[in-house]
């Protein structure tokens, strides 16, 4: 449509990515640059990066805040548990998302797009209030202990709220709808009869579904993947409403370092380390995914 | 027959798990007790504490405002996005404007507020703009981790179908104007809504960012929420998922009966 850039395009074309550069990119070359500036009391509790005094320019830049970091097991021990947090709930949604997915997808037309409505809808609903859902459920007078209670497992309400268990369940809860659309998206484009084709040529049911159907459906797999695994890994919500003491996630860490001890340095140091940590993986592996298909096609 | 029901048993159990938070929640929303868990009778008690309490109405309109100017304008850029990847086939150092409009989709929220949040506070010190925190910060920092969303669904579309019905339209001497308006945006509409209604829903359904660039007089939804949910019950909590899940209900009930109106035609 247009093969070269006329004048009138080109804010046509740069506005957005303009914006992108000035609320995005500045924002975290800003956060860089406070991760290692040196904090003070004040109002912005850091030093300059630069400063004039008699000595002439001085440079106040320090990488403290990262060796304070990652010298203190307390916060490493954060980031591990949000990976395994986002890695485990991921592999939880895939194994519940999964038979699902393949079953609406399997379903009679007229009945799979009201069972697909029904996917729709706790993805559209509330997060906040879907999580909240299992707080009320949870609770020691909730409806689960009661019917424990009344169906003689325990004697006692006991205490399922405040672990890292509850935060497994509420996670998988939450985003198990954003693992089952994208599966479903590529199930139901899958020709059924290629699996008769298989049975007909002889291969066991375990047969076909690694070698025909997983890698069909593989895309699928991935997209799901992500959109748990990235969302998951830097988790606030979840575990400040289910979790307890027992296990802490980087997303609460970096929360309670600003607003708690309102120490600006440490909380952008450990949110630049969460981007290398946790979000370079992502994109490193996004890129090979995208080389691998690109090869294969 | 096996297979069968294995098939009903996987669908009841997973659907069951969708829903029964969702239904225990909507049960207790008519409990006529202060102690969310204890059952004392049926009322709409909860209901008439809701529409009368001033700080959720204001926070769910000031909510609506901000998703839907939030929508507007991220569905713009992420048309213009998705334009100027797909159809300007000379467009320098592409890989770079892709990593520019993706990136935000793989930062964590918690990171991206507290970014923005610095961002603000450093351009209030140096310039004096936004002057203070509130509607207008949470507003732009809604667009902008909306855009890449809106911008991926757009381009998907653009690039899954027929160029050459556009290139059919100029080679039978369509001026470029008329080709967007009578060729290209009949075929993308449906993306430009389905991108519009992902923006509104993301922002009316983000707590993280807005707690952090929020100000005075920019409570939304979410945030109230949150405060009164965070250490304990609230019986108006639950009177008001009732009723969210009541609009999404319709919404998706006459999304369908749309559709498959269309379809029938």
């Amino acid at each position: 449509m247009i093969k070269n850039l006329k004048k009138q395009n080109v804010w046509f074309v740069f506005t957005p990515y303009l914006w992108l550069v000035l609320f995005f990119f500045v924002p975290l070359a800003l956060i860089f640059k406070i991760s290692i500036s040196v904090s003070e009391w004040g109002m912005p509790p850091y030093r300059d990066l630069f400063s004039l005094s008699e000595n002439g320019l001085e440079i106040n830049s320090t990488l403290g805040n990262y060796l304070f970091i990652f010298s203190d097991p307390f916060y490493i021990r954060s980031y591990l548990n949000s990976l395994s947090l986002a890695f485990t709930s991921t592999l939880l949604c895939l194994l519940i998302g999964y038979p699902i997915a393949f079953y609406v997808a399997k379903s009679k037309t007229s009945i799979r797009n009201i069972l697909l409505i029904m996917l729709i809808i706790p993805f559209w609903s509330s997060f906040l209030l879907r999580v909240y859902a299992w707080k009320v459920l949870l609770q020691g007078s909730g409806i689960i202990n009661s019917i424990l209670i009344h169906i003689g497992l325990i004697s006692e309400p006991i205490s399922m709220l405040h672990n890292h268990y509850a935060v497994i369940l509420g996670v998988v809860y939450t985003y198990l709808p954003f693992m089952i659309l994208p599966l479903y998206g590529y199930l139901v484009k899958f020709d059924l009869n290629l699996i008769d084709a298989s049975n007909d040529l002889g291969a066991k049911p375990f047969n076909t579904f690694v070698k025909v159907i997983l890698p069909l459906s593989l895309p699928g797999i991935v997209a799901g993947s992500m959109l748990v695994f990235i969302p998951v890994v830097g988790e606030y919500i979840i575990p400040e409403m289910l979790g307890g003491s027992d296990k802490l996630y980087f997303g609460k860490i970096i929360w309670d370092e600003f607003f708690v001890n309102r120490d600006w340095p440490i909380a952008s140091a450990l949110a630049m380390s969460g981007i290398v940590i946790l979000v370079f993986p992502i994109i490193i592996f996004q890129l090979m995914y995208a080389k691998y298909n690109f090869r294969n096609e | 027959m096996n297979k069968l029901f294995f098939k009903i048993l996987t669908l009841t159990i997973g659907f069951s798990f969708l829903y029964f938070p969702i239904l225990t929640l909507i049960a207790y929303s008519f409990n006529d007790n202060k102690r969310v868990m204890v059952w004392k009778g049926f009322s709409f008690r909860w209901y008439k504490e809701l529409f009368h309490n001033e700080q959720i109405l204001e926070a769910f309109y000031t909510s609506l405002k901000i998703a839907s100017l939030s929508a507007t304008f991220a569905t713009v850029m992420g048309v213009m996005i998705g334009f100027s990847l797909t159809r300007i086939s000379k467009i320098p150092a592409r890989p770079f404007f892709i990593f520019l409009s993706s990136s935000p989709l793989v930062m964590p929220e918690i990171i991206l507020g507290l970014s923005l949040l610095l961002f603000f506070i450093s351009s209030n010190h140096i310039i004096g703009f936004p002057s203070s925190k509130g509607q207008l910060t949470v507003l732009i920092s809604h667009i902008t981790f909306s855009v890449a969303f809106v911008a991926v669904i757009i381009q998907s579309r653009l690039s899954s179908y027929d160029k050459n019905i556009e290139e059919a339209a100029q080679d039978l001497g369509t001026i470029p104007n008329m080709i967007f308006w009578k060729v290209t945006a009949p075929v993308i509409l449906p993306a430009i809504l389905s991108g519009w209604l992902l923006a509104f829903t993301l922002s009316l359904d983000d707590l993280v960012v807005a707690s952090f660039t929020t100000g005075p007089g920019a409570n939304t939804l979410p945030i109230v929420v949150f405060s009164k949910v965070r250490l304990g019950l609230s019986p108006e909590v639950n009177a008001l998922s009732a009723i969210i899940m009541l609009i999404v209900i319709l919404a998706a009930i006459s999304i369908y009966l749309i559709n498959r109106s269309n379809i029938k035609k």
